[in-house]
């Protein structure tokens, strides 16, 4: 049956508009999922968490700079005030001293249930007597004076021990009684976003509202010279989406249009043009709405790889435009099509080979191509002839081809060089191969440096938490969490005063579970017990007895007190460090205790055998961000490594399956090797430090290139091929070019790395498959 | 001959200098010339909350320009080290760090003693209005707190010495309590 051109294109219209449909109601998104495992370990789930709802990713960090000192103080505080009115904050703190005195209030108030240091001993008569006899001491020391006030309320020193537990947690400088950077040059806010780190339409709706209340801020106090800065992972994240879709659009429309000039000069013909651009819209749609079903979520780097489609889809009508002419379309499907086909088969292998990835990405980039060159071709050899009906000879000008032949011609003078250049190009690399790669995985942030850089200045300025040692207990709920998590604080103590780690924070030092505090709380004496045990303790210290009446009533009201609890802390910056540090998850709550170095060591880092060796007898999980981000990039790396390997083996297999001979096979990826390793050297010598998605892009080289060695093979019989194949091939390898190089103009690193690999890669694949495939060898 | 004229002459200048009125701005001269060292102190507090003084002995280290180190001895060994505007205590196996720049009050405090030691008057004049009464062989520096926040704090602060040489610092605090710190140096400087 043969179907009439109409139905053909009602069928096609049909899948276009359910495509359409699908593309439309999609999630795109633009967030570092793209880079996250789509498989984790229990570490990398910590990782995920932190990275996509940890409270470390919902801070943003502020600088007001420029105009007087003053200016910028009165500006942080109006703008605290402007922003602490609005929802979308859960805090703000810019170190204004009513926040500092509305903590201190809340740990004095609270203090017997606080502090770690309240035990039965501490209120009997020696307990009680080493106690205050260390508060006098205390006074005595140039501390003293930050104490002095309290004495007689908390003369056992429960505020100093509460203190002496946070360790030196700094806190930024401070001007005009506000926050500043240690230069003093700006004035510093933290900021805690209600919305999620990965919830991007939240965070740009925050730093949006931050951004307007500022300039509020700068009209209300008529202070022009203000500027802000702001950073943080929301930023970040923003940013990277804002970008990711200027460039979506910049690249594909440069690529659509180079194309586009190319195939108006071969063909002259509107007509022709829209007709080839049919395939590549069809893959394209076919491309997103595969990633759409498989995935939920398409990332908008996905969509930007979209540009190098095109150049590769829109071959496929190229080779049919410029082949059938002579030929007609029967002779065209058993001529050409075989050898098309074996192409499209190899170019499949490559990015099905990414399928396999566990790097969420690069299995979505994989799956896009996939289905988008496949859609492409099948369009073309189905669809497309029952529109375009007989296709006119296209006539390469006859200067062109005489060129293309003596190039050819010449080409093949240059082969014994060309091998001897490859085989000291690939000396080089195998010289040069420890400094060939980049070793972590920043290489493929989106971040910029500059704003890399603004990042860290705040971030030192305000001694942010980079948070790269990190303890994760566990819980059934909060009590069972926060009980975890002091068990393994007492762990942590041990490590402390051996001088393994600095300090580490706890949720549990500001909210200390049930079980705690009830403790806590038996360990006071009623009063006139406590009045008796004073009388006592206190003989021969210089302190009566008659001013601790204070210090009685609190005890009292302390036995009496209900137990602490999140509510009590609302609104103090206990209350964000307490939400900071526990998360809550469907089955239970998990509890973060971030460890600190030590200050005076040499290097920032933790001894983790040490930590892990003490948390062993624990259900504990210690985690080194830093080493977990690298083990993730090397563990990508390694399966890019095999995936690649496996892509060129699957082509390889493929090839000599089809060509059933090795000396042909030979002849086919000899040219593919030596593109793969000039494209290398050439990356090397412009100084790019390869990441995986060269490797990637290498990979593609050899899936794509081979559809030219493959036609060269196909005409081996021939002194040199025919026009057609010749110049369709040029057409096709120059969309090709052009599309893949439209993406090394990206600032993605991700695409810029597969534009630089594949673009020139492809131009050589041609050149070189001119050169060394043997021609006039078979009859 | 010629020689001894000019160098008389030379001291006779000298003289005359150390003649001129001796002024807040040359005690700073003087002071800043300090290169630091080591003294041994004596510090007792008069708390209207205890029933009699305290008292602590030890040695200090001040190092030009931000760097003191306070090493109380009695009545229980504490070490107090200040380094630009980081408080560090250490006591017993405890470590307690305070950075001062979220702390105006213990700043202004700490500057103080730390801008006498180091003849900075911009840092003391920041905080204080200063009053110089004696003579550079015995001097008596007086401050007053300029702001109201500060004078809560603190009444009055008398730094008195010889030479460039610190030798007493008193704070009177508005409570009534007050610090005596009495600084003896030790070996050459």
């Amino acid at each position: 049956m043969k179907p009439s051109p109409l139905r053909v294109l009602l069928l096609w219209l049909l899948a276009m508009l359910v495509g359409g449909m699908i593309a439309w109601n999609s999630r795109f998104s633009a967030d570092m999922s793209f880079f996250l495992p789509a498989e984790p370990s229990a570490e990398q789930q910590v990782l995920i968490e932190q990275i996509k709802e940890g409270a470390v990713s919902r801070l943003l960090m502020l600088a007001i700079v420029g105009g007087e000192a003053g200016e910028r103080a009165a500006a942080s505080r109006d703008l605290r005030r402007r922003l602490a009115e609005q929802d979308a904050f859960v805090s703000i703190q810019n170190g204004e001293a009513s926040h500092l005195d509305q903590d201190r209030d809340l740990l004095l108030a609270h203090r017997y249930l606080l502090s770690p240091a309240v035990t039965p001993e501490r209120f009997t008569v020696d307990g009680l007597h080493a106690a205050i006899g260390d508060s006098i001491d205390l006074l005595a020391s140039p501390a003293g004076m930050l104490f002095k006030p309290f004495l007689t309320r908390d003369p056992t020193g429960e505020l100093a021990a509460m203190l002496a537990g946070l360790g030196s947690a700094s806190q930024p400088a401070s001007r005009d009684g506000v926050w500043a950077s240690r230069d003093g040059e700006r004035a510093m806010l933290l900021v805690q976003t209600r919305a999620l780190g990965a919830d991007t339409d939240g965070q740009e709706a925050a730093i949006l509202s931050i951004r307007s209340a500022f300039a509020e801020t700068r009209q209300a106090l008529g202070a022009e010279g203000l500027s802000l800065q702001l950073s943080g992972p929301g930023h970040f994240a923003v940013e990277a989406r804002a970008q990711i879709k200027h460039e979506v659009l910049l690249l594909t429309s440069i690529s659509s249009l180079a194309i586009i000039a190319v195939l108006f000069f071969i063909y002259r013909s509107p007509r022709l043009i829209g007709l080839g651009m049919l395939p590549v819209l069809s893959g394209a749609l076919a491309g997103i709405v595969a990633v759409s079903l498989t995935y939920g979520t398409v990332f908008g780097i996905t969509v930007g790889f979209g540009a190098a489609l095109i150049g590769e889809a829109v071959d496929y009508s190229t080779y049919y435009f410029m082949q059938s002419g002579r030929l007609g379309l029967n002779g065209w499907r058993q001529r050409f099509w075989p050898t098309i086909r074996l192409g499209v088969a190899t170019s499949l292998c490559g990015f099905g080979a990414l399928l396999f990835s566990g790097f969420p990405g690069l299995a979505q980039l994989g799956l896009y191509s996939l289905a988008g060159v496949l859609t492409a071709a099948l369009v073309t050899r189905f669809v497309l002839p029952h529109l375009a009906g007989p296709v006119a000879v296209t006539n390469t000008p006859r200067p062109l081809i005489r060129l293309m032949e003596s190039g050819l011609d010449g080409l093949s003078r240059l082969r014994l060089p060309v091998l001897l250049l490859a085989v000291i190009a690939a000396g080089w690399l195998i010289n040069q191969r420890d400094q060939l790669w980049h070793p972590d995985l920043s290489a493929l942030s989106t971040v910029s440096e500059a704003d890399a850089q603004i990042d860290g200045e705040l971030r030192a300025d305000l001694g942010a938490p980079d948070s790269r040692y990190l303890v994760v207990v566990n819980g059934a709920d909060r009590e069972a969490a926060l009980q975890a998590a002091e068990r393994t604080g007492r762990h942590l103590d041990r490590l402390v005063d051996a001088g393994i780690i600095g300090g580490y924070d706890s949720p549990a030092r500001f909210l200390p579970s049930r079980a705690s505090q009830d403790q806590r709380r038996a360990a006071l004496p009623e009063s006139a017990v406590l009045r008796q045990r004073l009388a006592v303790a206190l003989v021969d210290l210089p302190l009566s007895a008659h001013r601790l009446d204070a210090f009685v009533a609190d005890v009292e009201a302390a036995r009496t007190a209900p137990p602490l609890s999140r509510e009590n802390l609302a609104g103090s910056s206990l209350a964000l460090a307490v939400d900071s540090l526990m998360l809550q998850r469907a089955d239970g709550w998990s509890v973060l205790l971030p460890l600190h170095p030590r200050i005076d060591g040499d290097e920032l880092s933790i001894p983790a055998e040490q930590v892990r060796a003490a948390l062993a007898s624990s259900d504990a999980l210690f985690i080194d961000m830093k080493a977990e981000f690298d083990a993730l990039y090397s563990d990508y790396l390694s399966e890019a490594i095999r995936l690649s390997l496996a892509g060129v083996g699957t082509v390889i297999l493929l090839l000599a399956v089809s060509l059933r001979s090795p000396l042909r096979l030979t002849g086919v990826l000899l040219p593919l090797l030596i593109a793969v390793v000039f494209v290398v050297a050439g990356l090397h010598l412009l100084g790019q430090r390869l990441h995986l998605l060269h490797l990637v892009g290498l990979l593609l080289i050899v899936a794509v290139g081979s559809n030219y060695a493959l036609f060269f093979d196909r005409s081996a019989s021939q002194e040199r091929p025919d026009p057609e194949t010749l110049s369709s091939m040029g057409v096709a390898n120059l969309t090709t070019a052009i599309g893949f190089g439209t993406l090394a103009l990206s600032s993605v690193p991700v695409l810029k790395a597969i534009g630089l690999t594949v673009g020139p890669g492809a131009i050589l694949a041609l050149l070189l498959a001119a050169m060394f495939v043997p021609r006039g060898t078979r009859t | 001959m010629k020689k001894l004229l000019t160098a008389g002459l030379f001291f006779a200048l000298l003289g005359q200098s150390a003649w001129a009125a001796f002024d807040v701005g040359s005690l700073m001269a003087d002071l800043a010339r300090h290169p630091g060292g080591k003294a041994k102190f004596v510090e007792t507090r008069f708390l209207a909350v205890l029933d009699k003084p305290l008292k602590a002995t030890g040695e200090m280290i001040y190092i030009a320009p931000d760097r003191l180190e306070k090493r109380t001895l009695t009545p229980k060994p504490e070490l107090m080290i200040l380094d630009k505007d980081l408080l560090t205590l250490e006591r017993d196996k405890q470590k307690l760090s305070i950075n001062l720049a979220s702390q105006p009050q213990a700043l202004a405090f700490v500057d103080s003693i730390r801008g006498t030691l180091a003849g900075n008057r911009a840092a003391l004049e920041r905080n204080y209005l200063l009053h110089l009464s004696g003579t550079r062989e015995k001097w008596v520096l007086t401050m007053l707190p300029r702001e109201q926040q500060m004078a809560s704090f603190v009444l009055r602060i008398v730094v008195s010495g010889s030479g460039n040489q610190m030798r007493s610092i008193e704070y009177l605090q508005a409570d009534g309590d007050r610090s005596l710190l009495t600084i003896e140096p030790v070996g050459g400087r």
